[in-house]
């Protein structure tokens, strides 16, 4: 528990990491979170389980990660602020620590209003912020916010979110700047679209030195067709989608592929930009085509992640040697 | 009110300017806040600050105002209570993702925070506030601090 996790290793050493995400099952079948993760086998590196996303209710974080990581998955809790105060939050890290999990992801979250029980009292007692130096602080100081000490403290690499794609534009580096400050060592960012505006954010980032204290993991997704694009930019927070994406779409004869081969080549170009760690996969309904998309973009660069098969092969080889 | 908390922060650095000569004049009057009582004070000031603060600012009372790091927009606004700077979802027109009408506050407080000569305190980590001091007194509590921190001071000096 006190070991450094395989995650954090792999962005110690510098290799281009490779993050997914599982969206929860509404269902309490364990093989319904497996069979989803089944899919990134051997094409990444960790598997972001996602803590209510959009405000609607799933299966909870905690138990989707303790889930995988019985199976050695390497995990990335994902923690809002929404739904829970300051003592759950810090009672679930401590229980998500001991089942295994060593990655957090530390959101404020969406808000109610935009999910299936928008008539739920949002808590909203932490910011994301101040849930990094929270859990900074139990891991470093071995405390809880009220003081009271932590007998084995939670050994976590703690990640925050970024979005380097939306206003106030001059204030995002200064905002990624004061999560580093707060304690984040990775980041994973909203939906990339716009490769210039990526670079210029990067360039500010590099600038002052900051790719150097936390790793940027840059998110993009496959997307399915011109509607879809239209759909997202209109409904989900955050995502800003430009016309020539869309237009490009709505040009191609078959815009699901077309889409898949965006996504490649935008993986691609993102891979070339200084600064960048890792991309993080959000194919939200076409989790299958994450592993074709990871492969025909070759960041692997031949290296082939952990998988469940290749520790079968490994104690069959055991056994019979 | 909405448009008087938009054109507070515009005004952003006149309020530094009158919150900075204010408190230093309740910081002098210290001795006689304290013959009066900081407890006896409590109820009838929190009920001028959240008259004035809450027409100027929208002030929601948190206890912990951190106005001044924020260009003069109140992070408590903010239907998430984010303290530290706008989250990932602001609208390409600087919208809030879950009221569209109203502008984030954190684009209004950056804008803010640049007219002020002391917006550089927006970079400050804000921690977790203290659920208890709702509806308390920021006023009295920061110049009972601050006046405190003075004493100290002139002990060391003599």
């Amino acid at each position: 528990m006190n070991e450094i996790g395989a995650f954090e290793k792999l962005i110690a050493s510098g290799e281009f990491a490779v993050t997914a995400e599982l969206s929860p099952p509404d269902s309490a079948d364990p093989e319904e979170v497996y069979s989803r993760a089944r899919v990134f086998d051997g094409y990444v590196d960790a598997i972001n389980a996602t803590d209510g996303s959009g405000a609607n209710c799933h299966m909870s974080s905690v138990a989707v990660c303790a889930l995988l990581e019985r199976r050695g998955y390497t995990t990335i809790m994902q923690i809002s602020c929404r739904d829970r105060n300051r003592l759950a939050i810090q009672g679930d890290v401590l229980g998500a620590a001991a089942l295994g999990i060593s990655n957090v992801l530390c959101l404020s979250g969406d808000g109610v209003q935009a999910g299936d029980h928008a008539n739920a009292k949002p808590v909203f007692d932490l910011d994301c912020m101040s849930l990094i130096t929270t859990l900074r602080t139990m891991r470093d100081e071995s405390r809880f916010l009220s003081g009271r000490a932590i007998t084995v403290p939670p050994r976590v690499f703690i990640g925050a979110a970024a979005n380097p794609f939306m206003p106030p534009f001059d204030y995002r580096v200064e905002r990624l700047e004061k999560k580093i400050s707060a304690g984040a060592r990775f980041v994973q960012t909203q939906y990339c679209f716009d490769i210039p505006r990526l670079r210029q954010y990067m360039s500010e980032v590099c600038e002052r030195g900051l790719h150097e204290e936390c790793a940027i993991l840059v998110g993009v997704g496959p997307l399915n067709s011109a509607r879809a694009a239209r759909w997202m930019r209109k409904n989900v927070p955050g995502v800003h989608v430009p016309d020539e994406i869309i237009e490009r779409l709505e040009n191609a004869e078959r815009p699901r592929l077309e889409g898949r081969r965006l996504c490649m080549e935008l993986i691609q170009q993102i891979r070339e930009i200084d600064g960048v760690a890792g991309v993080h996969v959000m194919a939200y309904r076409q989790e299958e085509a994450i592993a074709e998309i990871i492969d025909a973009s070759g960041v692997l660069a031949g290296r082939s992640p952990w998988n469940p098969a290749r520790r079968r092969e490994a104690s069959l080889q055991r056994a019979s040697s | 009110m909405y448009r008087v908390r938009r054109w507070s922060v515009r005004h952003a650095r006149f309020f530094e300017r009158l919150y900075a000569m204010f408190e230093g004049v309740l910081v002098h009057l210290d001795p006689l806040l304290s013959t009066i009582g900081y407890a006896r004070l409590e109820r009838p000031v929190a009920a001028v600050e959240r008259t004035i603060k809450g027409f100027i600012f929208d002030c929601r009372m948190c206890g912990h105002c951190v106005l001044s790091s924020t260009g003069m927009s109140c992070p408590m606004n903010c239907p998430k209570n984010i303290r530290n700077g706008p989250c990932g979802g602001v609208r390409a027109d600087g919208g809030c993702e879950v009221l569209p009408d109203m502008r984030c506050v954190w684009v209004d407080a950056w804008e803010g925070s640049q007219r002020m000569r002391g917006g550089e305190a927006i970079r400050d980590v804000q921690v977790s506030i203290d659920n208890r001091l709702q509806g308390r007194s920021s006023w009295l509590r920061e110049v009972r601090g601050k006046a405190h921190q003075r004493r100290k001071m002139q002990e060391v000096v003599t």
